[in-house]
């Protein structure tokens, strides 16, 4: 065990969210340590994507939405007024449920970050963070020869590992990963979680998911969510072997959700 | 009277779709399991009522005319000026004739008074069996429990085949005719004259006959039907219509669909349709009136000599006219640009603005690109605002301010008050038809190519 490995990277205290009228989040108090993958599951519907969503502040995009409350990442609050999202979400990178690379080559897909971001001063550097991110996302090896490729001929596994480097390439602290395997095929989840599993090292991962197995398989944190409310929190081993609440031992044995 | 027969087939059909589908209700009393629905057996009965019936009447309301003309002058073959004759004896049948009234028009007219008669009847008659054999047949097959279902969809197929038939022999023989036409005109003139001459005044042209120009006229003639500057001034005024029209209309589609709220959109997107919707003629007088005449005066006030008539106040009007086309559907593309492909910007630090340059107009490309060369065609076809506003003399120039001509002006110019169509000014108007039809569909060809490319590389 290493030292930082209990150290909290992420702390929601409080934090209500809103779509109009309608409640999504009630309350949710979460610690998210570093350098840990934090699994989160729950029935669908029950606001485990809406809390990530909080973490890099993508909930903005949507008119109606509303946070309140508070969500410090390394013990600064990111739902100040004056905070920059574009360095918020530099720092925490997301990979969304469905594989959504750009329509663009897959070295442009990779590019695009560090070009916002002005990471890079010449083409070398580019050439350079494109080939460190693909290789941390594996794929490096099956697209080195085909990088002018438009990224949506890859198939769906590699997209979703083409959108992890694309995530990876500005050099983010917190990985937020929202279903990403829900479209793929069970060798290509199994890359991914491969993945994830070499990723925790140095990156802090956050994951929806709506499969009992995978938590079970990458995370060490598990938080069970149920109505908008945090229902349960622990580490993966005690939820799946010796939940707390009876409502969480349902859930996992599939008596409902 | 014809009124009164269609509408006694239309009631007959539609009397006879509940009397098909009661009959059919009767089948399933008798223990009988149909082969459809009730309600197809009443449409199938219907179809038969109806469709050979409204066919053979519309054939004979579309032939009698031409046949009673021909019965008539048959009688009368001393007559010289046949159709002159004939159409006397029509107004002196229905009592408005005001000429000198002849033996000949009294005899003839009471010929068609006659011949009208026995074609009513015999028209009545001949629908009327056409009805009963048709709803004969049809409930005959009802009462054998047939196969109404599919019988109506093969009878609906054939009348859906008939209507795309229908257009698709309507644009042949459009294609057809302007082709003829214009062959006529090239048989006089060069064809290389009329494509590459810079000098368009066909009013020298003023013969009557085509086949009595002698070489003399031929060889001054020759050189009177350059197209250039026509096409030239079509494509300046296009250029200065889209240079308005990208823009304001690209950027109003961006507006509407990243940055208005639904409220605002919900609002603005129908009144910046409503520009669409003002007839082309208004857009002319407004541009020949308002603001070609402030052309002219901020351009004197300035020093410059401004025609009233110019190319740039044609262009600006039609630019505007055309907003709606480009923002209307490139907002509706870049809707379409998956919201995926957003977040994914957003959530790697990207902006709006960034992510709209880099990603969501790049994924809407092709629409947009398609939505811009509609647009240009729609420039290049459009012809109210140019007649009015942009002159009729063919300048090859480039000076917006002064004026020129296009090619739709001049089709119209050629083409407005009597006219002999064997004359080489009045095939000129083919010619140019056909010439702006090649174009068009030159562009529509390079258009969906370019589409079809970026297609291929991002989706």
């Amino acid at each position: 065990m290493e030292l930082n490995n209990s150290k909290i990277k992420i702390k929601a205290k409080n934090l209500n969210v809103f779509y109009g009228k309608k409640q999504a989040l009630f309350d949710i108090n979460l610690d998210i340590n570093q350098k840990e993958v934090t699994a989160l599951i729950g029935p669908s519907g029950c606001g485990k994507s809406t809390f990530i969503r909080c973490i890099n502040r993508m909930n903005d995009v949507i008119d109606i939405c509303k946070v309140e409350g508070s969500v410090e990442i390394d013990g600064a609050e990111i739902n100040e007024k004056n905070v920059d999202v574009v360095t918020l979400r530099e720092k925490v990178g997301m990979v969304f449920q469905k594989p959504n690379p750009f329509p663009k080559s897959i070295y442009d897909n990779i590019a695009y970050g560090p070009i916002i971001h002005g990471a890079a001063e010449n083409k070398d550097q580019m050439d350079n963070i494109v080939e460190t991110s693909l290789k941390k996302a594996a794929l490096w090896d099956e697209v080195k020869d085909r990088l002018n490729e438009p990224g949506t001929s890859l198939s769906g596994g590699q997209q979703q590992r083409l959108c992890i480097a694309r995530a990876l390439s500005v050099n983010p602290e917190v990985i937020l990963m929202d279903e990403p395997c829900s479209a793929l095929d069970p060798i290509a989840t199994a890359k991914i979680e491969e993945l994830i599993d070499d990723l925790k090292k140095s990156y802090t991962i956050v994951i929806v998911t709506h499969s009992m197995a995978q938590a079970v398989r990458v995370s060490q944190k598990t938080g069970f969510f149920h109505l908008g409310k945090i229902i349960e929190v622990d580490s993966t081993e005690k939820i799946f072997k010796n939940p707390a609440n009876k409502m969480t031992q349902d859930y996992i044995t599939g008596r409902f959700g | 009277m014809n009124s009164l027969i269609a509408g006694v087939i239309l009631i007959l059909c539609l009397s006879s779709y509940f009397f098909g589908r009661s009959e059919a209700r009767k089948l399933v009393t008798q223990n009988i399991k149909l082969k459809a629905l009730p309600a197809y057996y009443g449409y199938y009965l219907s179809l038969w009522c109806g469709l050979p019936a409204l066919i053979i009447f519309g054939c004979w309301s579309l032939f009698e005319p031409t046949i009673i003309k021909v019965l008539i002058l048959n009688n009368f073959p001393q007559i010289e000026s046949k159709d002159l004759f004939y159409e006397q004896t029509l107004s002196f049948f229905n009592g408005n004739f005001s000429g000198e009234i002849t033996n000949e028009i009294k005899a003839a007219s009471i010929k068609y008074s006659s011949i009208n008669v026995i074609a009513q009847n015999s028209k009545i008659v001949i629908i009327a069996a056409a009805l009963i054999s048709s709803l004969t047949f049809a409930y005959r097959k009802i009462q054998n429990n047939n196969k109404a279902r599919d019988d109506v969809e093969i009878i609906l197929k054939v009348l859906l085949f008939t209507s795309s038939l229908v257009a698709i022999l309507t644009t042949v023989g459009i294609i057809v005719s302007l082709l003829f036409e214009s062959l006529k005109f090239f048989s006089t003139i060069n064809i290389f004259e009329f494509i590459f001459g810079t000098s368009w005044s066909p009013q020298r042209a003023f013969v009557r006959d085509a086949s009595a120009i002698t070489p003399e006229e031929l060889l001054e003639l020759q050189d009177a039907f350059g197209s250039v500057p026509l096409f030239a001034g079509t494509a300046f005024i296009a250029l200065i219509a889209m240079c308005v029209a990208v823009p304001i209309g690209l950027f109003s589609g961006i507006y509407l669909a990243e940055y208005a709220s639904t409220k605002v959109r919900k609002y603005s997107k129908p009144i910046i349709e409503i520009l669409a919707g003002i007839p082309t003629v208004v857009y002319g007088f407004f541009a020949a009136l308002t603001v070609g005449p402030f052309f002219r005066t901020l351009g004197e006030s300035l020093g410059l000599t401004v025609s009233s008539e110019s190319a740039l106040a044609a262009g600006l009007i039609m630019g505007v006219m055309i907003i709606p086309y480009i923002s209307s559907l490139s907002d509706d593309v870049i809707n379409s640009v998956p919201q995926s492909l957003r977040e994914g910007s957003y959530a790697i630090g990207a902006t709006k603005s960034e992510t709209i340059k880099k990603v969501v107009i790049p994924a809407a490309l092709p629409g947009i690109i398609g939505s811009i060369l509609l647009a240009v065609s729609r420039a290049i076809g459009e012809t109210m605002i140019v007649v009015m506003a942009a002159g009729l003399a063919a300048n090859l120039t480039i000076n917006p301010l002064e004026s020129t001509t296009t090619i739709t002006t001049q089709i119209v110019m050629i083409l407005v008050g009597d006219q002999e169509f064997d004359s080489p000014k009045t095939q000129a108007a083919f010619a140019l038809g056909l010439t702006l039809f090649i174009a068009t569909l030159i562009l529509n060809y390079i258009a969906l190519r370019v589409v079809k490319k970026y297609r291929e590389k991002y989706d």
